[in-house]
């Protein structure tokens, strides 16, 4: 546990003593930095599933979540379908959302800085002539992911603007948005 | 032929180091592919100038001696710097020799040449960190009708096309070419990927002269806490304009350059640029304010603060709304890029088994893991300023103290084998 310049002790619940000794391992064995993430998806009927998360692989051996985790999606009414799950594209935000807080939290952590509360609200635009096919110029996903971070924390205005900068310089979902990934689909 | 010791490369960092094993009366030989100051004289674009300050290349027994301390010296007038350098101190210089191989030999070294090879205890490694430049895969993939180049091979605007031109990478070199080639008529557009933004000038002073006073250059390579991070912190956007102006993304912008972000891969004929323009700029800004802060701090603790101007902070960097993600090489509005994307050292003729898994030479701050090998002028080898002019001559001297006192400990194990070889 760290102190912050109040005397108290920093806790954001994150154990970065264990994400650095992580690192300092990794460097060292490449291959156990090798992970693997998965999900599996049924169908369910109209424009309604069901994915779930389990199993993952890395530090060199298969591994698994303590829980099954589901994740339904759907479309709203106004695409004429049911509304029984979010759609995919607000699932994809609450991803992006969910890797930018934890960073958050976690580089809070490293740098002493004792967070009371995060919030952030996250709006992405798109032209839906994309996916109706109405037009080839229009593209299918987003022109743009706004999020705004709301942040109370024990720091100066510039050390929270840094906290969420170095989040965003760390992410997974960040990167996986911003720049270009293969995606390959094959049917068996 | 024998040495003691065979220093490889003749620039400021191999011949700062044989100032010093010529004032330990340590025999040895400098070895040079091309003439002294070879890559400054074969490897720089025409306008180039010193980002540092003239003053600021203070090298053992050195410095400078002109009558502009506060200016920025062009690349003959840094070439005839050391040229002198090596010709005050009668450097023991092999010009026109190539090192092609070196290699362990009866408890020593053997160092291959064009020229003849060479047995010695010990070798220093001064060839610079720049030798080959680091271009991505994928610019595989640029259509063949655009032309391409690096910094190495860049000279002036006028080797180009008319026509636009894409500079990929916004540190030192890539903004320094993309605001020349602009103002000669062919538009830029500028890939910024991660990048350190500073200041010219600051309170009225140079910033390389509060990074000098604040003690910022001289910060050891043992006393950060992420000394992997600071070996690897991309080169400042900084340049010596005799008129001192500052470059940043700003100033491009306002002549005219267009920003896109990093450049993350080329596919069909099309470039693709990274959403995270907005996220690097915020993080450059927040990294020199970082840097104003400190040397605020120092001023105000040191009494420098009532003889410079007062404290201030700069325009945050301006992004437009929604930067390009993507541009189509294929329709001709592109007719070169250039390829600003940094350099790493060569070491192919280096048959020691001492690189790491990316081809980098492992040592503790200039003390190779192999005996009596040692490595100057890599970035933050054992400070700050390891691999500017201004800063070689520390790690010079405390690398050569060490092979001294190596070779000291050596002669008092030496086998007879070495003696009755004689030389």
């Amino acid at each position: 546990m760290t102190t912050a310049t109040s005397g108290k002790p920093v806790n954001n619940g994150v154990n970065v003593e264990a994400l650095f000794g992580a690192r300092e391992a990794l460097t060292k064995a490449p291959e156990a930095a090798q992970f693997k993430w998965r999900a599996t998806c049924n169908w369910v009927k109209g424009t309604q599933s069901r994915s779930t998360v389990e199993g993952f692989y890395g530090l060199g051996a298969e591994q698994k979540h303590k829980s099954r985790f589901s994740f339904d999606s759907d479309h709203p009414e106004v695409f004429a379908s049911e509304d029984t799950g979010a759609t995919p594209v607000e699932i994809v935000l609450a991803g992006l959302a969910g890797c930018l807080t934890a960073g958050i939290a976690a580089v809070a952590q490293a740098r002493e800085i004792q967070l009371r509360s995060v919030s952030a609200t996250l709006e992405a635009g798109m032209d839906i002539r994309g996916i109706l096919g109405a037009d080839p110029d229009v593209r299918n996903g987003f022109d743009g992911i706004k999020v705004i971070y709301k942040i109370d924390a024990d720091a100066s205005a510039d050390d929270i603007k840094a906290l969420v900068a170095q989040s965003q310089k760390r992410s997974a979902v960040y990167d996986i948005i911003t720049n270009p990934t293969n995606v390959t689909v094959e049917v068996k | 032929m024998r040495t003691t010791t065979v220093v490889v490369g003749a620039g400021q960092a191999g011949l700062a180091m044989s100032w010093w094993l010529a004032r330990l009366s340590i025999d040895h030989v400098v070895i040079e592919r091309g003439e002294v100051a070879n890559s400054w004289k074969t490897e720089r674009w025409d306008s180039l100038r010193l980002l540092t300050p003239n003053w600021q290349s203070r090298l053992p027994g050195y410095g400078y001696q002109g009558d502009d301390p506060d200016g920025f010296r062009t690349m003959s007038e840094t070439v005839r710097f050391i040229e002198g350098y090596a010709e005050v101190m009668s450097a023991p210089v092999r010009s026109h020799s190539t090192v092609t191989s070196v290699r362990s030999r009866d408890d020593g070294y053997e160092v291959l040449t064009d020229q003849g090879s060479w047995q010695s205890e010990t070798v220093v490694l001064a060839t610079g960190a720049c030798n080959t430049p680091v271009v991505p895969a994928f610019a595989e993939a640029v259509p063949s009708s655009i032309s391409t180049l690096t910094p190495l091979h860049y000279r002036n605007p006028e080797q180009l096309e008319q026509g636009g031109v894409l500079v990929v990478g916004a540190s030192a070199s890539g903004i320094q070419i993309a605001d020349e080639i602009h103002r000669s008529g062919r538009h830029v557009t500028l890939a910024v990927g991660e990048h350190v933004r500073v200041p010219r000038v600051y309170r009225g002073k140079d910033i390389k002269w509060w990074m000098d006073v604040s003690g910022v250059l001289d910060q050891r390579y043992d006393e950060v806490d992420d000394i992997v991070k600071a070996r690897n912190v991309p080169s400042l956007q900084l340049a010596g304009y005799p008129d001192r102006r500052t470059i940043d993304l700003n100033s491009l912008t306002r002549i005219g350059v267009k920003l896109v972000g990093r450049l993350a891969g080329i596919k069909e004929g099309k470039a693709l640029f990274s959403g995270s323009l907005r996220n690097v700029c915020a993080l450059a800004d927040l990294k020199m304010n970082r840097l104003l802060d400190t040397i605020d701090e120092w001023a105000a603790g040191s009494g420098v603060d009532t003889e410079v101007g007062p404290t201030h902070r700069f325009e945050s960097t301006v992004v437009e709304e929604s930067p390009p993600l993507l541009l189509d090489l294929a329709r001709g509005r592109i007719r070169t890029i250039v390829w600003a994307t940094g350099f790493r050292p060569d070491y192919s003729w280096l048959d020691i088994p001492v690189l790491d898994y990316k081809g980098y030479v492992r040592h503790d701050g200039g003390l190779v893991e192999a005996p009596g090998m040692y490595l100057l002028g890599m970035p933050f080898l054992r400070r700050r300023k390891s691999s500017l002019i201004d800063g070689v001559g520390d790690d010079a001297r405390d690398l050569s103290a060490h092979l001294a006192s190596y070779l000291r400990d050596r002669s008092l194990t030496s086998r007879p084998a070495m003696q009755l070889a004689g030389g």
